[in-house]
């Protein structure tokens, strides 16, 4: 029941990642692609009907996540207090950008949106990354299962690291570039014209970014945690994960210089679900690894509410999920096709 | 520590506060764009449909302030209260991912379409659109309740391991007693908020001699609605929560009403001051025996003042308590008889020329805001000492790691941001007024 909890919670996080990542991702290349008001709105337009539904997955994955696991959000979430309550101003600047911008019409007032929004998301798509670098790097945990970290301390790797330390700002660029990718694939896909053409452009650019930090990115994490390796020398079948994710990789610049937009999307999509998914397969039972004694590292076991809580959970989640996806299915479809710019405004 | 857990309270104190000024007029402005997209679609009148899109357009800036600022509550029980999560997660987590799985998939996804499909739906999509946004943010606000109900009044739940709770009965939890009344109680305070921001802005329009024709509209559908919503915001939902207090939550009772000793045919209060040094109520106004009869139905009935308590199980802020109980009643009864007046001059056929009750309608938006927070102050300062009513103390639930420099920080950077974001609201809601719903009809139209 826990491990089927811990899959639950990674396949929701995991389509927050794709479906926030391309409206973050969007947000990174909006001022590269789109120069006039017009080609803005059209950036606005592709993500408008959605971003809202996309940031409902990190709610709808925090609060599952909550109620599965109390002990791990309990502990995490004051552990990492003050990047989270960045986060969380960024957020609110970042949605503020998208739905006031067109409030009035002035360019003072647009430029000064569409600046917020790129920074926002920009800052976002970083923080994600090294969000992720830090679970899988280890944080100071207690005996008592609670821990606290300060944003920096001497940006190197040992115990009373910061959030930020040359490993995890290694994961923020990674973050910061496979987002922005997937932000390229999706307005190419979204957008005609200019905006498509420089998307794409962006698009391959970031795609060596995202190449270059996964790399690195990957040979330090089986540097500072060995242990990532012995599920999959237990399993080999776990190295479908990680052929996945390369698969995406390929086939985002494969199909970047195809020109085929659609594929390229799926694809970037692939790559972040596969890197995801190697994570979490890697890291399992851990959900939170202590860098101070291996013993005092959270797992999905001993963080895990009883198995009533979990059945009754497992009902109503596959009901309401199921629900979910046809509206996203509904929504998606309603809005499908390439956004123009209407009179009227997106 | 002590710092700590005071900067803990007030910053969840000022971000739910501030945030709750936003989902209210949500859901009751749903309600009402649902009632005038239902009478155009029924009158086949095109201009209740452009009343309808003139406040989706302010609804849609409220809802986006709810959704930003109602993000950092789900997070702030993890990263203030983290002691409180471990706690009482696997029981209260179940209610508030259910919040997200079945009310915000629903609401921001309905959202999209009913602010940007009106051309690719057509009218009755368009208004099922409508009615989803509606029900998404109204089943949204069943399950805060029923977590804050959890609190209030806990139920279904039974001893985990380390000291933990954890879930016993679904049902339990979802049907909780206090939760019902809370909820309808809550709902039609949202209503009453949703009317009078309605009629308020169609009595500027009569005052202001534009726009009249939707003028007219929006100050009848606001003063009916909000009478409707404020008679029941007395009766049955005020009564029956007040019974559920009294029952449940004795000694909070006493505080709200200032009883400081216990009395058969204890009075009911209208004015006056607690004074904590003396124990007693300084200036008072008051109907005798009322209150007696208000909770249990019997004019000598013995109501418990809080003599009949442990001092350390009083509220911990028993004034502020005592206060904002009376503003939430006192602004409840000033609703009824405006809204009344207004429903018996429309009746007559002089509200719309009466300059007098305009005035008083158009000034009034305000005040349903100031009573729908003063009553969840009520709720939340009369749970005290508890996090958990009964079980656990409230400083035991804070996040022990986190420090009150850090906490004091994250204060100041929401006060700083939300400060900037209630200008930008009002400026812009100010400004869709200004422009008005012929203009965006006309807008609409070229």
């Amino acid at each position: 029941m826990e491990i089927l909890w811990f899959c639950i919670v990674a396949f929701m996080l995991c389509m927050y990642v794709i479906l926030d990542g391309f409206d973050l991702g969007a947000g990174v290349l909006h001022i590269a692609v789109a120069k006039d008001n017009d080609e803005r709105r059209l950036v606005l337009g592709a993500i408008g009907p959605f971003w809202d539904g996309n940031e409902v997955w990190l709610l709808a994955a925090g609060g599952t996540l909550y109620f599965a696991f109390p002990l791990l959000y309990a502990s995490s979430f004051s552990g990492f207090y003050l990047p989270l309550m960045i986060v969380l101003w960024l957020l609110i600047l970042r949605g503020l950008g998208i739905e006031l911008r067109h409030q009035v019409d002035h360019p003072m007032w647009r430029s000064f949106w569409d600046a917020t929004f790129s920074f926002g998301s920009t800052l976002l798509s970083v923080f994600l990354g090294a969000a992720l670098g830090n679970v899988v790097r280890g944080v100071p945990l207690r005996q008592d299962g609670y821990f606290f970290e300060p944003l920096w301390t001497s940006f190197t790797v040992q115990p009373d690291a910061g959030i930020l330390d040359w490993f995890t700002v290694v994961m923020g660029l990674v973050g910061l570039s496979t987002l922005a990718v997937h932000g390229g694939n999706y307005l190419a896909m979204k957008t005609s014209g200019e905006v498509q053409r420089r998307a794409r452009a962006g698009a391959r650019t970031w795609s060596w970014g995202v190449l270059v930090t996964s790399i690195g990115a990957a040979v330090s994490a089986f540097a500072i945690r060995p242990g990532l390796a012995a599920n999959y020398s237990e399993h080999p079948w776990g190295y479908v994960f990680p052929l996945i994710g390369a698969a995406g990789l390929v086939g985002v610049f494969y199909f970047n210089r195809k020109s085929d937009d659609v594929k390229a999307f799926l694809s970037s999509t692939a790559f972040i679900a596969g890197m995801l998914s190697s994570t979490a397969f890697g890291l399992f039972p851990y959900v939170l690894p202590a860098s101070t004694e291996e013993r005092f590292g959270l797992t999905v076991y001993n963080t895990a509410t009883q198995s009533y809580g979990l059945g009754v959970g497992i009902v109503w989640w596959t009901v309401g999920i199921l629900i979910a996806l046809g509206y996203f299915t509904y929504l998606f479809r309603s809005f499908r096709g390439k956004v123009t710019v209407r009179k009227e405004g997106y | 520590m002590e710092d700590a857990l005071l900067l803990h309270r007030l910053q969840f104190a000022f971000t739910a506060t501030y945030h709750y000024l936003f989902p209210q007029l949500t859901m009751g402005l749903a309600l009402l764009i649902v009632i005038l997209k239902w009478v155009s679609l029924r009158t086949g009148k095109e201009i209740y449909n452009t009343g309808a899109r003139f406040w989706g357009k302010i609804f849609a800036i409220n809802f986006a302030v709810g959704v930003v600022t109602g993000i950092p509550m789900e997070f702030e029980f993890g990263t203030n209260w983290a002691r409180f999560s471990t706690y009482a997660g696997g029981v209260i987590g179940q209610t508030l991912a259910m919040e997200g799985v079945f009310a915000f998939f629903l609401e921001s996804s309905f959202l999209g379409l009913f602010l940007f499909g009106e051309k690719r739906l057509g009218s009755k999509l368009h208004f099922l659109s409508a009615f989803l946004v509606f029900l998404g943010s109204w089943i949204s606000g069943y399950f805060i309740i029923v977590t804050n109900a959890w609190m209030q009044h806990p139920v279904g739940y039974a001893a985990g391991p380390n000291g933990t709770l954890m879930l016993s009965s679904f049902a339990d939890l979802l049907l909780n007693p206090w939760a019902l009344w809370q909820y309808l109680h809550n709902m039609t305070g949202a209503v009453v908020t949703g009317s009078f921001c309605v009629a308020s802005t169609g009595a500027y329009y009569l005052l202001a001699r534009r726009d009249e024709e939707y003028g007219k509209i929006f100050v009848r559908t606001g003063v009916i609605a909000g009478l409707i919503s404020s008679l029941l915001l007395a009766f049955p939902t005020g009564d029956a929560q007040g019974k559920n207090v009294a029952h449940s939550q004795p000694a909070a009772l006493a505080a709200m009403e200032g009883l400081f000793r216990t009395e058969n045919g204890a009075p009911l209060v209208l004015i006056g001051q607690p004074d904590m040094e003396k124990k007693r109520l300084d200036n008072p106004l008051h109907v005798p025996e009322m209150l007696s009869f208000l909770t249990y139905n019997r004019w000598g009935a013995q109501v418990k003042g809080l003599d009949a308590f442990p001092a350390d199980t009083w509220p911990t802020n028993i004034p502020l308590l005592y206060y904002s109980y009376h503003i939430m009643v006192g602004l409840g009864t000033i609703f009824i008889l405006i809204t009344a007046a207004g429903s018996w001059l429309l009746w007559r056929k002089r509200a719309y020329a009466s300059r007098a009750f305009l005035w008083i309608v158009m000034l009034s938006f305000p005040f349903p805001f100031i009573a729908n927070s003063a009553g969840w102050i009520t709720a939340e300062l009369g749970r005290q000492p508890w996090l958990v009513y009964g079980l656990l103390r409230t400083p035991a639930g804070t996040s022990a790691t986190v420090s009150a420099g850090n906490t004091l920080f994250t204060l100041l950077g929401f006060l700083g941001l939300y400060f900037v974001i209630g200008v930008l609201f009002l400026l812009l809601v100010m400004k869709a007024i200004g422009a008005g719903p012929a203009r965006i009809a006309q807008h609409e139209r070229d």
